[in-house]
Order: structure tokens, then sequence, then C-alpha cells
């Protein structure tokens, strides 16, 4: 049995270690807001954090992160004084910047640049460009880039 | 669901008829079919006022969308529309994907399609038009693609709204108490000014729908507008930033398995034989089952279904195309640029003459690959099929297409089949085609009751796509002794996309018309030669072809506006005053290019190593100029500094939005310039993911910088036009800093491409 928390919730997983943590989450657990882009850790649309670590799920054992903590894009809100959600940061900056087209790809975008904002605060363009190595087919990175300096605010 | 309005539904048709428009109603009236779908969706408390527009008693205002959303912003700009002339509070408005019927169809897409020149309103291309529309009309096809969303819901969309307030203002003045001349509507409420008292529209909507309007509703002047030009923030972004948007590739189901499928690797090649013995004891498999020509798992999870797929030992049957390859392919153009039948779509002056004529004459051959639409969201389809009936979820441009092929795997009638439209996690044209659609139904036939998702690896979407066709393009432009361009001969060898897609749906059904998207971007672009001829020579392959954003124009723009450089050196003329010579009659293209320059800085010194170049295209409606600006470095590496774009798309609905096209457009026309080629190799696709099919990334991005220009000129579609020009701005951007003439593509091959991250 794999043992993960996933947004702060603890699950007990009886699936094999082998199998992708973005299936377990997906298919397993019902959390589809983390996507299936390539199944080779190149595209970056399955990112979510592990122990607060930006990880590419699509080729991360699920039995490699046992008893680890996991983040998820439904996880990343906050919650206001009446359990109502209460938009990250980034989310917010991602509807200020209107990034989004298709938004497939924009869960892992989103969650490299909360981990980006959590280790360097204001990141340079430079720096954006070296940590955010994700796909968007839409081509969204000029706004995605102003919603990150939004965000670092 | 609730259907509280079922004991009035005649009723509700008559009023619609009446009510949802004289000019819309017609459709309503011999097709009520979808207003009668859009009452089941109807919930307590809501009235339908027509097949557009439906208000709930707290005033909430539901705008039923007949297009698919996939990150153009459809959803948002055609709710503008209606909102504008119904006098909505934009805030109480909410989007809804409409069901299928004939009444939503894509009239533009088909129009849009005829191989006429824009300005061409002669006898001829004025009464096929007319045709088209008529016939357009009657087939009802529900269609996202070719650019045509706004432009085909600019009148239709308006009127709608028009309608539900003239309704509104009627039941508003009554529940008042006084005349309806004596009201206004405004900001979800019909006002009566010389009172002070007003009512909302969820109070009166109940009643607006028994109101039968006298007179056709008119429609707001350009200055009455408050909605339309403005850029309200996007309906669908708020679910795409929180994983709440639900893509087909997230659709959950009670019961639901999942399935994987392999085909024949060689296209058109077939199942010799498969051995499943190790698959089915694999865990949690469910069934192997031959389906669409293919061998598929299903299992209770989708990276089982993949494991237990990769376990079969299969052996195909290439048939004759198993020694195909790319080479083989353009060696075949070659010879049918010479041999084929052409099809000749301009023909002015005399071109062979003025050639022999001319001073100079530049000669030129450019190619270009097969390209891949790799959506972010691999292809992915979920049926359930039982005795009677079928259910597909799918992220889709075309519903009734699906459903056609669902129908057709499932050997049921079309009306037994629903289509549900999620988001599309891209779409570009490729999800214009039925092959899910058919795949996912054949597979979950063969688990009666249960739901079957269908997904797609990504190894499997780059190589079983409906490419963009690979072309050769060769030119001869006669220059006289001063310079100035006197013949311009363009022959174009490709398969016929159109021909590929109808072949698809209708096997064996005739061509009636030669296909446009051959020869697009080529023979109708603005710039005039008192002698030019375009032609085409169809010379089709094996490998599928489809529709890809900006079709034919992809390929065309590149060519053209790369030869229209060549011309413009050999004439020893600045490129963009070599084009606004021969744009003396089209102030409305020139205008666009001329803006893009000065915004560009164009003509002023750069230093050694950098470039500028610049390509003005004219597609859907749309015209769009771009200026590259590039660094070379010593090692033949490239930084796109940046990108000025200017566009002339008639008026903008939603100016943000627009902006973001451009930029849409240009980043997925720079990813194919740089790095995209489908190679064909032994008759299959040797490319399979990412890596060996590379995607432009946020280091290598450029500040793109995006102009509008206003015209008032009809709507021009803006998800397609920002495409095309952007190859050649970039080749000639490379030739301005090196001397590298580069006439094949992608550039990466002629060892220009972005460094990317160290």
């Amino acid at each position: 049995m794999i043992r993960i928390t996933v947004n702060g919730k603890p699950h007990e997983l009886d699936v094999e270690p082998e199998m992708p943590l973005l299936w377990a989450l997906r298919d397993e657990l019902g959390l589809t807001g983390t996507k299936f882009g390539c199944g080779v850790a190149y595209c970056g649309a399955c990112t979510v954090h592990v122990d607060g670590t930006p990880t590419r799920s699509c080729v991360t054992g699920v039995g490699d992160v046992d008893g680890a903590a996991i983040t998820t894009i439904e996880g990343i809100a906050g919650r206001d004084g009446d359990g109502a959600p209460l938009l990250h940061r980034v989310q917010a900056a991602w509807i200020e910047a209107q990034v989004p087209q298709c938004g497939y790809c924009q869960s892992g975008m989103i969650m490299a640049a909360v981990a980006l904002l959590d280790s360097n605060p204001n990141p340079s363009d430079a720096e954006i460009d070296e940590a955010i190595d994700n796909v968007c087919r839409c081509g969204t990175y000029q706004r995605i880039r102003k919603a990150i300096h939004l965000a670092a605010g | 669901m609730n259907r509280p309005f079922q004991t009035s539904r005649r009723r509700f048709l008559i009023g619609a008829a009446a009510g949802g428009g004289l000019i819309v109603g017609y459709q309503l009236l011999g097709r009520p079919a979808g207003a009668e779908t859009f009452l089941d969706m109807t919930v307590a408390g809501e009235a339908p006022l027509n097949a557009w527009v439906r208000i709930a008693a707290d005033g909430t205002v539901t705008v039923a969308v007949p297009r698919a959303e996939m990150g153009q912003g459809v959803y948002t700009g055609l709710a503008m529309l209606v909102a504008e002339e119904l006098e909505a509070d934009w805030a109480s408005v909410r989007v809804e994907q409409a069901p299928i019927d004939g009444v939503y169809g894509n009239i533009e897409i088909l129009v849009d399609g005829l191989p006429f020149l824009p300005e061409d309103d002669g006898m001829v291309a004025g009464s096929v038009r007319w045709m088209t529309r008529k016939v357009a009309g009657m087939l009802g096809l529900q269609a996202t693609g070719g650019s045509t969303t706004l432009r085909d819901g600019w009148e239709g969309m308006r009127h709608a709204g028009a309608a539900a307030r003239e309704m509104l203002i009627s039941a508003g003045a009554g529940k008042l108490g006084v005349g309806r001349g004596e009201c206004r509507a405004e900001k979800g409420r019909v006002v009566h000014p010389a009172s002070g008292r007003s009512v909302g529209y969820g109070e009166v909507a109940e009643a607006a729908r028994r109101v039968e309007l006298s007179e056709e509703p008119r429609l707001k002047t350009p200055e009455q507008w408050t909605l339309i030009g403005t850029s309200p923030a996007r309906v669908d972004i708020p679910a795409k930033v929180d994983g709440s948007a639900e893509f087909g590739i997230d659709i959950r189901r009670p019961d639901m398995l999942h399935a994987a499928i392999a085909t024949s690797p060689v296209f058109g090649g077939t199942l010799k034989s498969y051995d499943a013995t190790k698959a089915k004891a694999m865990s949690g498999v469910v069934k192997v089952v031959e389906a669409a020509g293919g061998v598929a798992v299903i299992a209770d999870n989708t990276w089982r279904a993949r494991q237990a797929l990769d376990a079969v030992a299969i052996e195909w049957d290439s048939g004759e195309n198993g020694t195909v390859t790319s080479e083989s392919i353009f060696a075949r153009f070659a010879r049918d640029h010479d041999e084929g039948d052409i099809d000749t779509h301009r023909d002015d002056g005399d071109v062979e003459e003025a050639l022999a004529g001319a001073a100079t004459v530049v000669e030129a051959e450019y190619r270009v690959p097969y390209l891949a639409h790799a959506c972010m969201e691999p292809m992915n389809c979920t049926a359930l099929v039982d005795d009677h009936r079928a259910e597909i979820w799918t992220g889709n441009q075309a519903p009734p297409l699906m459903r056609m092929a669902a129908a057709e795997a499932a050997d049921l009638d079309g009306d037994d089949v629903t289509v549900h439209t999620p988001f599309l996690g891209g779409g570009f044209g490729r999800r214009s085609e039925t092959d899910l659609a058919f795949q996912a139904t054949a597979i979950a036939r063969q688990v009666p009751g249960r739901p079957v998702k269908l997904t797609w690896s990504r190894e499997d979407d780059m190589r079983h796509d409906m490419y963009r066709p690979a072309a050769l393009s060769r030119f001869r432009i006669g220059l006289d002794a001063a310079g100035a361009p006197v013949a311009w001969s363009n022959r174009i060898v490709s398969q016929s996309v159109v021909a590929n897609f109808m072949g698809r749906l209708m096997p064996g059904a005739p061509m009636l018309l030669k296909d446009k998207t051959t020869a697009e971007g080529a023979f109708d672009r603005p710039y005039e030669f008192a002698n030019q001829r375009v032609e085409h020579v169809v010379s089709e392959t094996h490998v599928p072809v489809g529709f890809w954003r900006s079709v034919g124009h992809s390929l065309n723009a590149f060519c053209v506006e790369s030869a229209m450089d060549e011309a413009a050196h050999a004439a020893k003329a600045d490129p963009v005053a070599f084009r606004l010579a021969l744009l003396k009659n089209h102030p409305r293209a020139a205008r666009v290019l001329q803006t893009a320059a000065d915004a560009a800085g164009w003509g002023t010194p750069l230093p050694a190593g950098r470039g500028r170049g610049v390509a003005l295209h004219r597609s859907f409606g749309s015209t769009v100029a771009e200026i590259a600006e590039v660094t070379v470095r010593g090692d033949g590496t490239l930084k796109v500094d940046r990108v000025v774009c200017a566009v002339d798309c008639g008026r903008a609905v939603q100016p943000d939005g627009v902006v973001a096209q451009m930029e849409s457009g240009i980043v997925y026309g720079m990813t194919a310039a740089f790095y995209g080629a489908i190679d064909i190799v032994d008759g299959a696709v040797a490319q399979g993911n990412f890596p060996d099919y590379e995607m432009l990334r946020l280091a290598d991005m450029p500040v793109v910088e995006t102009h509008i220009v206003e015209s008032g000129e009809p709507l021009g579609g803006v998800g397609e036009p920002g495409t095309p020009p952007i190859a050649a701005a970039l080749a000639n951007a490379i030739f301005a800093a090196t001397g590298n003439r580069i006439r094949t593509l992608p550039l990466q091959k002629a060892g220009f491409a972005p460094a990317g991250v160290a």
C-alpha cells in the first residue's frame, strides 16, 4: 500500500509502484486538473509539487513518492473565513493578465510559477526563462512572463 | 433534467419564430429541433427567448454558443455580440455549449472556402456564393474553423440579442403598466425614464416568451455600442487557472473504463495478426479487442491500458506504401510539377511573353514539410454504447461529423447519438477529424453499457495525424531594366486538403470545384502584376493531410513572401517599398504594411549580425503584416529579438482577444518555421514525441507587439491570420542579417534556430 498526502488529504493507493503519479492522481484519485501532455517529462503539463519541489508527474512512479506530500493545481488556492476558495496570487495574476487560451498547459505552468516564486520571490526575465521550460502550444508565453511579474508584485 | 415548459412547447416555437428574429427566425421555423433541445436544457425558472438566449428568474442570461472554445475566445466573443444587443448586464451573462442543430450551422466557413478572389464580384463568383449560402443554410453544419466564428455569428448573434431585448421591453412595459414606446432596455433592466421605475429582465422573462414582435428588431449603430470594441475578461479563464476546466480527457463517468489503441504505423496498412495472451493476464485488463482496423486494450486505468497494449505482439501488413520516404514524395512532386494536371487559379495578362521580355528573371524553388498539429491535449474520446443509443464526449470542432462517425461505428442512426463538446485543449484543425469518435465508439460497442475513454499517447498523436501538406513551390518573377516587377509565375505541387478530408468523410464523393486551400495565399494575395499566373498540381501520396491552422496560407505565405523578398533584392529595392509599389489599389493592405514598418523602425540601422524581415499576408478576411528582428550569432544560433505585428480585421470585437490571437498565431508559426518537420521513413512518420518535434518555449519567446488597424470593413477572422506571415518574416530577417536565403523549412535544418536555455 502506497501512502501519499495530496493537497493536505491522506490517501492509500493499492496500485503498482511504477504507475506514474500522474495517472494515480487522475484515474485513481479523480484529480484531473493535472494534465497528460507527452509522458516523457518534456512539456510540463503534468507538473505538481512533491514536498514543495516542482516535479513532472508523468515520469514519477507513485512508489517513489511514498510518504510524500503532493500539491496539485486543485490545492494551491487558500480558503477565506467562510471556507470559500481564495485564489493564490499566481492564479489571480493569471486572470489579470488574461493568460490562458485553450488552457490545457496552464495547470502545469501555474504550478511551475508558484514553485519559482516560492524559491525566488522576484525573478528576472532570464530567471523566469530558465525556470519555466513548460510548453504552451497556444503561445501564451509573453503573458506568462507578465503574470509572473504581476504575482511577484 | 427539468422540463418546466414542456406543455407550452408549441407556443415557444411560434414565439421564437416570430420573436427570435424575423431574420434568424426562418431557420427556427424550418428546423425546430434545435429549439427543442435548447428547451430540454432549460432548468426550472428559466425562460428561453430563442435558440440562443435564456433568462433565469434572477436575471442570469445564458447564451448558447454553438462553436467550440479552443482558446480563441469564442465563448466571450459570441456572448458579447448577444449581450450588446440584449442590453444585458455583462456580469450576469454565462455561456453554455449549444446542442447539435441546423439552426447553429456555420455558413461563412463554406462560403469562405470557395475558390474566388475576395475582390471578385463577378456573375460566377456572386451566384456560386449565393448558392453556397443557401446550401450551407440547409446543411446547418456546426463547425468551428476557418477563422469564421465571429464573422459567421456577427449578424445572427446580434439579431438573437436584439429580438430578445424587444420581447423583454414589451413584457417590461406591460408589467410597469406603461406604453412600450416609453421604455428602453439598460443593463439587464427595462427602464421607464419618465417615472424612474424599472423592472429586471428576470422578473419579466417568462412574460416575454409570449410576446410576438410585429416588426424586425433594429440593431444598434456602432456609436451606440458599449461592449463591442471593449475587452471584458474572458469567461472561460477562471476555470482554467484552478484545474476545474473540463477537457475531453478529463471526462469521468460512472463505471468508466479506459482504452488504448494501436493502428498500422504505415498509413493504410492492415492488421495481419496479434497475440494478446500476455496482455490479457495483466493487472486491470478487461478486454483486448479488434476495432477500427487496429487492436485496443480496455482496462481500468489509462496507464494500465497502455502498458498492456505495449505487451500485445502485433504484425502489420504495410501494403504498397512501406518504402515511401519524404525524399520519394518530393521526387514525385518534382515530376508532377512538370507532368501533372494543372489547376489554374489565376492567369492575368501574358506571363510567358512578359518573362521573355524581362531584363531579369528571378527563379526559385521552395519546399515545406508535413507538419503535425500537436495539440497540447492528446487526442481522446469517451463513448458509451448500448443497444439503442450512443453518447460520446470529445473536444471537437464539428459535432455533426462526430455524430456521423459514432453512428457509423455503433451501427445506429445519427438521431440516436448524443455528442458532448467540452473544452478543447487545442484544436488547430485537428479536432475537426472524426477518427477518435469512430475508434472510441467502435471500442465501447464491445463493452455495451459501459463508458470507455480512449486516450492516445503523444506518439499516437504525432504518428496518426492528418498533416499540414508538404509542398513544392516554384517561382519565375520578371523584372524590367529599372527593377520594376513585370511578371509573376508560381506553380505549387501538393496534396489536396479538401479532397483528403472529404474522402475520409464520404469515400468516393467527387470534388465539384478545385480545392482553394491548395493555392490560397498564392493566387489571392493583394499584390498587382499586369502579368501573373498561379497554378497548382495535385499530387497525392498515402500520407493523410488535413486542416492545419491557416491551411494553405501556412505554406504559401512562406513561399510567396520569401520570393517577394528575393525579387525586391534582385531589383535592389527596399522590401517594404517594393511591396507598397504593388499595392497602389489596395490601400487597406498598404496601410497595414506601413503601420508595421513605422512601429518596427523599418529602415533604421542595425548592428552587424542583426536583421529585419517583413512579410504581409491576407487570409480569412484579415490582413496582417509582421516584421521580425533577429540576432544571428557566429555559431548560427539565433535570437528573435522582437516581432511587430499589424492587423486589420475590419473591426476588433474584443481587442485584447485579437492581440492574444496574433501572439498565438505567431508562436504557432514560429515553432513550425524553426523546428517543424514530420518526416516519412519506410511509409511511416519518423517523429514520435516532442523531443523529435520541438516546440518554441518561453526562453525563445520574443517580445510581440501588436497594432490593430481599424478599417471598419467587414469583420475578418483572427484565429489563423497571425500564423502565415511569420515564417517568411523570419527567413527574410535571417537573409538581412547573414545573406543566407533559406528556401526549405524548417530553418533549423539550415542551421538557424533559437539557442534555447543554455
